[in-house]
């Protein structure tokens, strides 16, 4: 848990004096991972900075814990969060191994069990540490030495992590592999994370809050939904963008949205002829069939008319199936992309757990929307 | 070529006269940089004192070493030791200084910034910060200041002959004294070729210091 209380920080003096930190409050919940976003300037660096205590504030008060950190060692306050910084700031003279070796060396660890934490630690950031080992930063690309500054960040497992824009100099693709793993060992090991960003996709994808700055000041504080269904102003308005809606798509689980009983099934060993009548009465536009409770395909009166089986012999596939924990904006994809308007969705065994359309989302989004313009 | 006759000759002088020249040097660059890599590396933390070392430092310089023999005599004189190699190497450690400390200051005040931040960020005291990222990343140019000094101190060191300390000095001095031209020739070809030899002796020293990151580095051009 770390507390900010009335948080500031000013550079230079009199004409020249930047307010780059400027009265923040802010509590961070143990085992959350918060992101820190804004443009450029906006202070993001400089409340790291001042977290461990490699500046100075101003005025207000930093508590971790419960303890004000200017009672602490500094130095052996830094010890005890990961620091990775914007500018990477590998050690040249030390090589890949001896850089993310430094803190658990300083903490006095055996040779034997560093040497197993800088294996696991560069595997998991997608470097062989055959290859990367023995190499030096001058060997590396820039996407690569960044992931050695995050690997330093996290070598002696400190339960505090500050992150400045850890991946941003690394490529799209891989940065997108190391968001999802870095958000698997977070689920796991639930540190307390401040991951600075300036990128709102990497902050809503990353953040269990965000923590949305403009010149130095907090404007908001709150999860990555309600920062996209309630910004509290224009500009964090502007901030999140026109396609804020599509954003929130891409929060959304398909469980939240679908229709958790549909009515339009039948078993597959159905006659058609059933099927037909079960379908003309109650006058729905297809039938899901299902075969020992999954669903195997779909039904629509031109397949059933002038046959005589049993439905699963005439049913079409579907050409995919939703899972539970799908984003809404997969499942909007896969409906584009395979022109269909309802897809069932299936949970971990496969079995059919419901089934979404167009309407169940438009309803669902139109719902989220409608609660906050409540209660405002 | 009798100049080479002098030194076949007298190959057992010019050998006992190099050496002592080469002693008189070493010992004296060993005392400086003792004395001036500690001093440069504690200015570092304080600008307002830095300033004022490097400028006294820079007017030590200035004073023409005959001149400085003199002004040193009748002082060292009190403790007995106004002439010989005494006088000579508190002078050579005086010279040294500049560019030991100039070298050493700027060497570790141009370790990047950010290298500093990452530094206190991971937890290293000051101390360790210097020892494991600022002195390694400053080496060569400590060590460049240290050759500077070194060949610096072989000149002077061929004048301190005239105040008795010994050395290849003392066959120029001795040559001009009895117009005997193939021994100040001598004297002035040995210092020349010791100046040479130290010369690339510390540039290989400065190759075989340099941090392995480093030298990778500068093969990339980077
Ligand atoms: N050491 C410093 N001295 C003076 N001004 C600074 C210093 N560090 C940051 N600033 C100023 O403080 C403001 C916030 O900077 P910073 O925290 O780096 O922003 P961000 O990380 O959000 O881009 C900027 O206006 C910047 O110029
Ligand atoms: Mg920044």
């Amino acid at each position: 848990m770390i507390q900010y209380d009335r948080v500031s920080k000013i550079f230079g003096t009199g004409s020249d004096a930047v307010t780059a930190v400027d009265e923040v409050v802010l509590d961070i919940e143990q085992g959350h991972l918060v992101t820190l976003l804004g443009p450029s300037g906006c202070g993001k660096t400089t409340l790291l900075r001042l977290t461990n205590r490699l500046i100075a504030m101003s005025s207000g008060t930093i508590k971790i814990n419960g303890q004000d950190i200017m009672f602490l060692d500094p130095v052996k306050l830094r010890q005890t969060m990961g620091y990775a910084i914007q500018e990477i700031g590998l050690f040249p003279n030390k090589s890949i191994y001896e850089n993310i070796a430094v803190v658990p060396r300083l903490l006095g660890w055996e040779k034997g069990r560093i040497r197993e934490r800088v294996d696991e630690l560069l595997r998991m950031l997608r470097l062989e540490p055959k290859t990367f080992r023995d190499r030096y930063p001058v060997e590396l690309s820039g996407g690569q030495q960044q992931r050695i500054g995050v690997a330093r960040c996290l070598a002696a497992d400190p339960e505090i992590l500050l992150m400045d824009e850890p991946f941003g100099a690394i490529d799209p693709i891989n940065r997108e592999e190391i968001q999802d793993e870095f958000l698997g060992l977070h689920e796991r090991l639930k540190k307390t994370i401040l991951f600075v960003t300036h990128d709102i996709h990497e902050a809503i994808k990353m953040g269990d809050r965000i923590a949305i700055f403009q010149d130095g000041r907090l404007i908001q504080y709150d999860s990555p939904g309600q920062i996209l269904t309630r910004p509290a102003n224009r500009y964090i308005e502007d901030f999140v963008g026109t396609d804020r809606a599509l954003k929130l798509l891409g929060l959304l689980r398909a469980e939240e949205a679908m229709d958790g009983s549909p009515v339009n099934i039948v078993e597959g060993s159905t006659s058609t002829g059933e099927a037909l009548r079960f379908l003309e009465d109650k006058d729905y536009l297809n039938l899901i069939v299902i075969h020992q409770g999954k669903p195997m395909g779909y039904l629509y009166s031109k397949l059933l008319k002038d046959k005589n089986t049993e439905v699963k012999n005439v049913a079409d596939p579907y050409p995919v199936l939703i899972r539970c924990n799908d984003t809404l904006r997969d499942v909007m994809s896969q409906m584009l992309l395979h022109n269909v308007h309802l897809l069932p969705v299936v949970d971990e065994n496969g079995d059919l757990a419901g089934s979404i359309n167009y309407q169940d989302i438009r309803k669902y989004i139109q719902g989220i929307y409608a609660d906050n313009a409540e209660r405002e | 070529m009798k100049l080479i006759d002098f030194i076949l000759n007298n190959s057992d002088q010019c050998l006992f006269l190099t050496w002592e020249h080469i002693r008189i040097v070493a010992f004296a660059v060993f005392l400086a940089t003792i004395i001036a890599v500690p001093l440069g590396i504690l200015i570092t933390r304080n600008e307002g004192i830095a300033k004022k070392v490097l400028n006294a430092a820079n007017i030590l310089m200035t004073i023409p070493s005959i001149a400085l023999f003199g002004l040193m005599l009748p002082v060292l004189a009190l403790i007995g030791h106004g002439l010989g190699k005494v006088p000579a190497v508190i002078a050579l450690v005086l010279y040294s200084q500049l560019p030991i400390i100039r070298n050493t200051y700027v060497g570790i005040k141009n370790v990047p910034p950010e290298l500093v931040e990452a530094g206190k960020g991971v937890g290293m005291s000051s101390l360790t910060r210097l020892k494991e990222v600022e002195i390694p990343l400053a080496v060569p140019v400590i060590i460049a200041g240290l050759r500077t000094a070194a060949v610096m101190n072989i000149g002077i060191t061929a004048i301190a002959a005239y105040i008795g300390a010994g050395g290849l000095g003392v066959f120029i001095q001795q040559g001009i004294a009895r117009a005997y031209d193939e021994m100040v020739m001598a004297g002035a070809i040995l210092v020349a070729l010791l100046a040479i030899f130290v010369d690339a002796g510390m540039a290989l020293i400065e190759r075989i210091l340099t941090p392995r990151g480093i030298k990778i580095g500068r093969k990339q051009g980077r």
